[in-house]
């Protein structure tokens, strides 16, 4: 009975130094950026006035950061399909055991290993377009000399958001079931943003293949040898055995990926800036500029806390999930 | 007093006939010696047995000998040879590249003979008109660990520093300085515009309204300047004519585009209207902004597509490469030419602005707590001295702030500016910091960028409008 109390001290006196540490540096911080997004500090001397909620009324009719949301959402969707399809893909096709598995598979993750700045320095000067008049460069240029001009566009200078017309007939059918709002430019999707989808799976797909190719391997054998005498085709046992398995595994890198692509900066910054009418700026980017540059630091701390927001609405289900399935365990 | 050496000379005589006794002739060689870290003309002593005809010295007066042999001690021969600045001086600037860094340079050497035994630390931050600088300076401000001294464009900008509680007001070293002499008045009311105090020493003048343009194109269209929009137009068309793109438009990062802005609204409405869509005096909803706001639309129609990958010297470098006609920049770029070896270009006042000088300066501040004052106000005298603004402002392609600069060593659109800067009528610039506080400038240059797209003028005027409502300056 002693031996365990001096146990349960010990533990305590272990873990207390870096539970403070993240109370305070972590949720501490937060509670304090929270506190700011209430308050009315628009110069570089902190004011503390509270102002209620007026600070997120002010953002949402801010019409960038209403783009920058259309823009949070289209990067979201497209990057973590783009990965997860690649990801996939080149898992299973390494899977096969081809010869020099090793040489292949430290190629497609290495771009994992550059940072986003890198990335996006490289990926600035790769899709920069040219001008028609002075001639192209870049892909573009690729794209010229052999022959594939057609393909050539204005990649991340483009400004063109697609959207759907209100007065198109998807729009009016919009209307009509009273859903008129999405018929308009900020629910569309700026092309720009494909570029930056390319620069950012360029870079995580390597990543997503190798957590794809570990949930690969740890399915047993024996499964699929199952499924064979049953007679199944090897696309059936990849649909029905395969990709069920693999659920947790692309759970995780919906998680991991998503909140990256929540939070993407440095990639913008170091590749398009905010881009013709804001069609690649992020919230994370204006969350800067206004802090920074505006001095409007109450609107940067609630941009912050949008941004907690929505990473939590996609964090918190798959904690309370992964703790449910370790209680049974 | 000074004194020259005569033949026959000793110390000891000099301080007898002077200060009324030999021994105290160590006030002499002190004296001279401090005298000789500022100013090389008076003589360095470096032994009291050794002194030549000719050399100056600095006889102090009997109070002063007094006091200094009061503390003098034969034990710590030291203080002969004057007390030297020592210890460090951090610089915060935004000035990595081309001629800016360079001017920085000549600043440097300057500093460094006058104190040699401080050690300077240039804290620079690349990213332009210091975007970038901006926000390390201001965590470091906040966070109690700021920089000796810092770059800060003259005028309103100050504001976003709560200079205040952070910055230490000037107003001392400008009397004991002389700078209100020799600043233009114009200068002197701007650096003085935030509180009625002085915050920052200008180092230089540049103008924001500068229309460059790629002589050989224009020879090969067979076009001259343009003075107003409808040549301006002319002139775009002649160019696209012969497959040239007429008016190069950079905005990489958010402020180029609104930078070539500000030009066009001073030439749309006017010095005096323009001035007072700053200080509230005319409002935004005036009809002025519409029309500015619709020639801005028609010159981006002429413009290059990709300009959301130009920062602003890949746009001056499209002059260079004769890829466009025509870039409205300020004259930093004159810099940039130089830096780059390029002759071929010319330059005119942007459509309608001819007589209209839109200003902005670098100047340096001292933080309240800048942990080496002394350093950092040795500093602001470098960069206040004749000398000084002379060994920074040819290179960097820039004018002097003083008046009293040689134009010789100043190349000929520098010697073309200074001759503007002394007749035309002075505005500030929005988009460096001079005409409003950062908070609405950000706001206008958010709202311009967003206009190259959408081209929607009644929804950008009332944008404009709203953003000086907020900024508390129209009502």
């Amino acid at each position: 009975m002693r031996r365990l109390d001096w146990e349960r001290i010990a533990s305590v006196v272990l873990i207390a130094p870096s539970a403070i540490a993240i109370a305070i540096f972590v949720y501490g911080f937060i509670g304090f950026t929270g506190f700011v997004s209430l308050s009315n500090w628009r110069q570089l001397l902190p004011d503390f006035t509270l102002v209620g909620l007026r600070n997120y009324q002010r953002l949402f009719a801010n019409p960038r950061f209403q783009i920058d949301l259309r823009n949070t959402v289209v990067f979201t969707v497209l990057f973590l399909g783009a990965c997860l399809v690649i990801g996939f893909l080149l898992a299973v096709l390494l899977d096969r055991g081809i010869k020099g598995e090793g040489i292949f598979r430290s190629i497609y993750l290495f771009p994992y290993a550059i940072s986003f700045i890198v990335t996006g320095v490289v990926w600035r000067w790769l899709l920069n377009p040219g001008t028609a008049e002075a001639g192209s460069v870049g892909i573009n240029l690729l794209f010229e000399k052999f022959g594939l001009g057609f393909l050539k566009w204005g990649w991340y200078t483009d400004p063109t958001v697609l959207y759907i017309h209100p007065e198109s007939g998807v729009g009016q059918l919009l209307q009509r079931v009273g859903l008129g709002a999405l018929a308009y430019s900020n629910f569309g999707m700026s092309v720009a943003i494909i570029s930056l989808v390319i620069a950012a799976t360029w870079q995580m797909s390597g990543y997503t293949m190798v957590l794809y190719l570990a949930g690969l391997r740890s399915i047993p054998e024996e499964l699929r040898e199952a499924a064979r005498v049953d007679g199944a085709s090897e696309v059936q046992i990849l649909r029905h055995v395969v990709l069920p398995l693999l659920q947790p595994i692309t759970l995780s890198a919906v998680i991991i990926l998503g909140h990256i692509s929540l939070k993407i900066y440095d990639l913008v910054v170091a590749m398009t800036g905010s881009g013709p009418g804001f069609a690649t700026d992020v919230p994370a980017y204006f969350m800067w500029e206004t802090t920074f540059q505006a001095n409007r630091f109450n609107q940067g701390a609630s941009i912050a806390t949008v941004l907690l927001l929505m990473v939590a609405v996609l964090v918190v289900p798959y904690l309370v999930y992964s703790i449910r399935t370790e209680a049974k365990i | 007093m000074t004194y020259t050496i005569k033949k026959g000379d000793t110390l000891w005589a000099l301080a007898e006939k002077y200060l009324g006794s030999g021994f105290a002739w160590p006030a002499i060689m002190a004296s001279t010696n401090q005298k000789n870290i500022e100013d090389t003309t008076f003589a360095y002593i470096a032994n009291a047995d050794v002194i030549h005809p000719g050399w100056k010295l600095l006889i102090p007066s009997k109070e002063d000998a007094e006091e200094f042999l009061a503390t003098f001690d034969m034990g710590k021969p030291e203080l002969l040879f004057g007390k030297r600045a020592k210890g460090q001086v951090v610089i915060g600037s935004w000035w990595t590249a081309g001629g800016e860094a360079e001017g920085l340079k000549g600043l440097f050497d300057i500093y460094k003979k006058k104190y040699p035994d401080v050690e300077i630390v240039n804290a620079t931050v690349a990213g332009g008109a210091g975007s970038v600088f901006k926000g390390v300076l201001k965590t470091r401000l906040i966070g109690g660990n700021p920089p000796d001294t810092f770059q800060l464009h003259a005028g309103l900008e100050v504001e976003g520093y709560s200079p205040e509680k952070y910055l230490k007001p000037l107003d001392d070293l400008y009397a004991s300085e002389g700078w209100e002499k020799v600043f233009p008045a114009d200068l002197v009311a701007l650096l003085k515009s935030y509180k009625a105090h002085y915050w920052g020493v200008p180092v230089n003048i540049h103008r924001s309204n500068v229309l460059w343009y790629n002589k050989a194109l224009f020879e090969k269209a067979g076009v001259t300047p343009p003075t107003n929009f409808d040549e301006f137009f002319a002139v775009c068309e002649a160019l696209k004519a012969k497959g040239i793109v007429p008016y190069v438009l950079a905005n990489n990062q958010g402020w180029e585009a609104p930078h070539a802005f500000e030009s066009v609204l001073a030439g749309t409405c006017g010095a005096e209207k323009y001035g007072g869509l700053w200080t509230g005096a005319v409002p935004w909803t005036d009809p002025c902004v519409a029309a500015a706001l619709e020639n801005l639309k028609r010159m981006v129609s002429y413009a290059n597509t990709d300009y959301p990958a130009l920062t602003w010297d890949a746009g001056a470098g499209y002059i260079v490469d004769g890829k466009g006609a025509m870039f409205i920049m300020g004259d930093w770029a004159n810099g940039y030419f130089m830096a780059k070896g390029f002759t071929g270009y010319g330059w005119a006042s942007p459509p309608g602005t001819k007589g209209i000088f839109i200003v902005l300066s670098d100047s340096f501040a001292m933080p309240a707590e800048a942990p080496n004052p002394d350093n950092a106000a040795a500093w602001l005298k470098v960069c206040g001295s004749k000398e000084g603004q002379m060994a920074f402002n040819p290179k960097k392609g820039s004018i002097c702030a003083r008046t009293d600069c040689d134009p010789t060593p100043f190349n000929d659109y520098l010697k073309s500016a200074m001759a503007d800067w002394a007749k035309d009528a002075i505005v500030p610039s929005v988009v460096h910091g001079a005409a409003a506080y950062e908070a609405w400038a950000t706001d206008y240059k958010n709202v311009v960028s967003l206009f190259l797209t959408t081209g929607d003028v009644a929804a950008t005027q009332t944008a404009l409008q709203a953003a000086c409502v907020d900024a508390g300056i129209c009502k």
